[in-house]
């Protein structure tokens, strides 16, 4: 298969994938099956691709031209590689995670759920694959679109507040803010193609170019950069594999990735580091990783303070973008990844919970560790990569972003990032401990509790592990990353 | 041959408006109809392939030399505009069958295809002519043949709002003859080319101008630019499902092209300029677009907030002629165009709604999205192509709208412009709630999907949307032409 077949492929599947679900719709089992055969084909095909990638392969593949200079065109990138990667693998563990988890809580519409959640990662491959901000806007909404009957599955009113917070915030950014920024690049240079060094230098008055910046920053909602970030919380409505592999990874990363992209591509980090572009927007990212983890320990219900903690950590990813410096890029963009995989397994515990015991809430925890071992064991793993400890993938990105805090000299960056450090121990690790250690408020010992189905141990079992192989072989995505970042 | 096209077009309708009207009941009237409709989208095609490729047509009725005789005289603006206007009627006419035959009365339903295709003729001769009293006459039909077809409509308020219609659209067109009659005082001519090269010498003159602010506020009211609009809402209300999707999707955007001729080529580039007229346009596009969004949200009726759209979307169409650049006027071009196929795609939508439960208000059709997926499927891509996300038509519209407004540093239209696709946002969201988040009354839970035959039409113009937003050869590259011709940029 040549490299552009493979990638098309690889867009399509999903697609194909959710027209076989609806198909399928009758008998569960063979839906469940294209659901299982298509995201472990997508998982496969997006490895061959990066090890082609990885041995120098490169292409760009113009689909059609709406617009003179405007294309639906698709390029394989070190950044965007990385993006598919986690999203790709991730989709097939999720998809095991989520037929236990939608069996074990009897969920209805469940054709609907795997057709648009098919969907969903169609469009992120397409984010990830986009050779310019056309593209890149295109598939962007498409995975706001998809992801809204996720959002709003269960069909209740609450669903239904949150789905139009979730469309609201993200909707009335991209098109108020992001498509200004993308109107304003391309009268300001005619094009919109994603070009290593980037397209404005030379283009704008650097004064203004802060100001553009600000246009893409809070533009691309799906970032979550304060004020803009109440749709991930709002978001939490939905079944646990949309929060777990959508809301932690693909939506999300989405928003920084394509934050990155415009960082890189768009404006170039020589271009901001020579004109201060983002001195005083990087405060903003500074403000939401400690605001969003001082929220996070007020909240209560373990989905809630989860959001509020992805909101912290996807700020690591914009700092670092901004930052603009070589080892700050790097550390974002690894972020990513280490994130993902230990964020994704976090939500997995949390809803092997809310099947297992139907608690919701962290103060309900007390105790429960005993009845479910497996779970917490690993929602202690992600923690611990979240927080950035050695032996667990988490501690390389946030490395990589500290060394740029201290190579830009931005000492009081660094502070931020220890600080927050500190605040993720404090609202992360009483959970575990609390399962493990506590005893139930009622004093009694569950019994009639047991681990969830045997689908969701083997996911969370496999980001888990993940977790720690990343500390010890973070290669593939420290090359990835080095590459976008301009060579290690 | 070709050259017979152009008269063509105006004269095959209108012979076969009256054969239809005295056709015995039944479905023979219907077929007539169709075919008539199906032959103008032919020829109007082959219009338009002519006149790209072989430049404009002159066609002289009955032999009379212009500027004497009346004259059709076709480049690619017009004939842009006569292929939407044509097209759409043969993909509504399909749709029309049944939806005629569950809104209409059985003994009217000869006499209202006759109507159509009167107002179908009043149209196609306003796009062909090249003289401007002849396109007060062809107003004159069309809407006379659209103040009947609106009072058609079943509920007793279709009369008022026919009425109303009559009364405002008599004012607009009486305004307009004041405007022609003022301007043949100063100049002794009707015909557009020859008033372009006479025009310029007697600009200075309080009479032409006065002429001028005639015609453009009779037009402004035809096209139902804001704050003339109040014809609008009710006649799309209350007129048969079937003759809102022919008129949303044709008749304002007609007044909009001969806006667009008066003011580029009847008068001279850049005249409009020297008067306040540019301005006003800018202003009441602006005004037009947020006020009629915002009521749109507000629309308890989803016909009516789908007109509150319509008087929105005029608002970008006059805001792109106020810009006064070839973008600006390609933007409006493409959006005429793609406006068309967006309301088309959802007023035949409701119109298949409407079919099934009888009714148009919100509370009367929550959550039949689930009962007619494929219905609701095509109201959810076309509501998206009105909100202008990518991959969609809409799209296309906005971003030529952004940088035209871009290119003159025009701040507050290009907010404007994305605060309107925000509010098209909200009022979209609020019909696909109520489609399918509100629970099902008891009524609708007997609602089946909508016969295959209003299917089709509302699904080719739904993919038209998403065609049009990836490959705009057609769209893009006639309206550019068409841009170019009326700033006077080609000979």
């Amino acid at each position: 298969m040549s490299a552009e077949t493979l990638l098309l492929t690889i867009l399509l599947l999903p697609l194909a994938a959710a027209a076989g679900i609806i198909i399928t719709r009758h008998s569960p089992d063979i839906r469940e099956g294209v659901t299982l055969l298509s995201s472990a084909l997508v998982a496969i095909l997006v490895v061959m691709l990066a090890v082609r990638f990885m041995d120098g392969e490169a292409f760009a593949l113009t689909l059609i031209e709406p617009l003179p200079g405007i294309a639906i065109a698709f390029e394989i990138e070190a950044l965007g590689m990385l993006f598919a990667l986690v999203a790709g693998l991730l989709w097939v563990v999720t998809s095991i995670y989520a037929i236990g988890y939608m069996r074990g809580h009897n969920e209805q519409n469940q054709t609907r759920f795997y057709a648009a959640f098919a969907v969903s990662i169609a469009a992120t491959m397409g984010i990830a694959f986009s050779a310019n901000l056309f593209t890149l806007f295109l598939f962007y909404e498409l995975l706001t679109l998809s992801t809204y009957p996720l959002v709003t599955h269960a069909d209740t009113p609450e669903a239904k507040q949150g789905g139009r917070t979730y469309l609201g915030i993200l909707l009335g950014t991209s098109i108020g803010l992001f498509l200004l920024g993308i109107l304003v690049t391309w009268s300001l240079t005619g094009r919109v193609d994603f070009q290593s060094g980037g397209i404005l230098s030379g283009h704008i008055d650097p004064a203004w170019a802060g100001l553009l910046y600000a246009l893409f920053l809070f533009g691309i909602g799906k970032a979550a950069v304060m004020p803009f970030h109440r749709w991930l919380p709002a978001a939490m409505v939905a079944p646990t594999p949309v929060s777990a592999l959508l809301h932690a990874v693909a939506v999300v990363k989405a928003g920084v990735f394509t934050l990155l992209k415009v960082t890189i591509y768009i404006f170039g980090s020589d271009f901001i580091l020579s004109n201060d572009v983002t001195g005083g927007l990087i405060w903003v990212a500074a403000a939401t990783i400690l605001i969003a983890s001082m929220v996070a320990m007020t909240k209560d219900n373990l989905k809630a303070r989860l959001a509020y903690s992805t909101v912290s950590q996807l700020s690591y990813i914009v700092l670092g973008a901004m930052l603009a410096s070589k080892a700050g890029l790097i550390g974002a963009s690894m972020h990513i990844a280490m994130h993902a995989f230990a964020k994704i397994t976090l939500f997995f515990a949390a809803g092997a919970i809310m099947v297992a015991s139907h608690k919701k809430k962290v103060s309900e925890l007390n105790g429960l560790g005993r009845a479910m071992p497996v779970t917490f064991v690993a929602f202690f793993i992600g923690t611990l990569s979240i927080i950035g400890l050695p032996p667990f993938g988490g501690m390389w990105s946030k490395w990589y972003l500290a060394l740029g805090a201290v190579e830009t000299g931005q000492l009081l960056l660094l502070a931020v990032l220890m600080i927050s450090s500190l605040l993720n121990i404090i609202y992360l690790l009483p959970i575990p401990i609390r399962a493990f250690f506590s005893t139930p408020a009622s004093g009694e010992h569950y019994t009639a509790i047991a681990e969830a189905p045997k689908p969701m141990l083997l996911a969370m079992v496999i980001t888990a592990s993940a977790c720690v192989i990343l500390f010890f072989y973070p290669d593939p995505f420290y090359r990835l990353a080095g590459l976008a970042a301009g060579g290690y | 041959m070709v050259s017979h096209i152009s008269l063509l077009l105006v004269v095959v309708p209108l012979i076969a408006a009256p054969v239809v009207a005295i056709l015995p009941r039944g479905r023979l009237p219907w077929l007539v109809a169709f075919m008539v409709a199906a032959t103008c989208a032919v020829l109007a095609g082959m219009q338009l392939w002519a006149v790209l490729y072989e430049g404009a047509i002159s066609y002289e009725l009955g032999g009379w030399a212009p500027p004497w005789g009346i004259e059709y005289r076709i480049d690619a603006v017009n004939a842009f505009v006569a292929l939407i206007v044509a097209a759409i009627a043969a993909i509504t006419l399909p749709y029309a069958l049944l939806s005629a035959e569950r809104e209409i009365p059985e003994d009217k339903i000869p006499l209202f295809y006759s109507a159509l295709l009167l107002c179908l003729t009043g149209l196609l001769g306003i796009t062909q002519t090249g003289d401007i009293f002849n396109v007060f006459v062809f107003l004159e039909i069309s809407s006379l043949a659209s103040y009947a077809l609106i009072s058609l409509g079943r509920q007793r308020q279709a009369f008022t709002a026919a009425y109303q219609y009559l009364i405002m659209g008599t004012i607009g067109a009486t305004f307009y003859l004041i405007g022609v009659g003022l301007i043949y005082s100063q100049t002794g001519s009707l015909n557009m080319q020859d008033l372009a090269t006479i025009l310029p010498g007697v600009l200075h003159l309080n009479t032409v101008e006065t002429g001028f602010a005639f015609l453009m506020v009779g037009i402004a009211l035809k096209l139902a630019l804001f704050p003339l609009h109040l014809w609008l809402p009710n006649a799309y209300t209350y007129a048969p499902s079937v003759v809102t999707v022919f008129l949303a999707a044709t008749a304002t955007k007609v007044a909009v092209y001969v806006m667009l001729r008066i003011l580029f080529t009847v008068f001279p580039q850049g005249f409009a300029v020297t008067t306040p007229a540019d301005e006003l346009f800018i202003v009441a596009g602006i005004a037009g677009i947020i006020t009629a969004s915002v009521y749109a949200i507000y629309q308890e009726n989803i016909k009516r907030l789908l007109a509150y759209s319509s008087v929105a979307q005029v608002g970008y169409m006059v805001l792109g002629i106020g810009f006064a650049s070839a973008t600006g006027l390609t933007a409006a071009l493409v959006h005429l165009f793609n406006h068309a196929l967006m309301k088309g795609a959802l007023f035949m939508a409701v119109g298949a709604i409407v079919y099934r439960v009888g009714a148009s208000r919100m509370e009367q059709v929550h959550g039949l999205g689930r009962a007619m997926p494929w219905t609701f499927g095509a109201i959810v891509l076309g509501g998206l192509s009105l909100i202008g996300v990518p991959g969609t038509a809409g799209f296309i519209s906005k971003w030529y709208l952004v940088s035209a407004a871009l290119e003159q540093q025009a701040w507050i239209s290009v907010a404007v412009i994305l605060s309107g696709s925000l509010l098209a946002v909200v009022y979209v969201g609020k019909l696909i709630e109520a489609l399918y988040f509100k629970p099902v009354s008891a009524a609708g839970k007997a609602v089946s999907e909508a016969p295959i035959l209003l299917l089709l039409p509302t699904w080719t113009l739904v993919l038209a949307n998403i065609y049009f937003g990836l490959d705009t050869d057609l769209t893009v590259g006639v309206a550019e032409k068409a841009a170019a011709i009326l700033m006077g940029m080609t000979p």
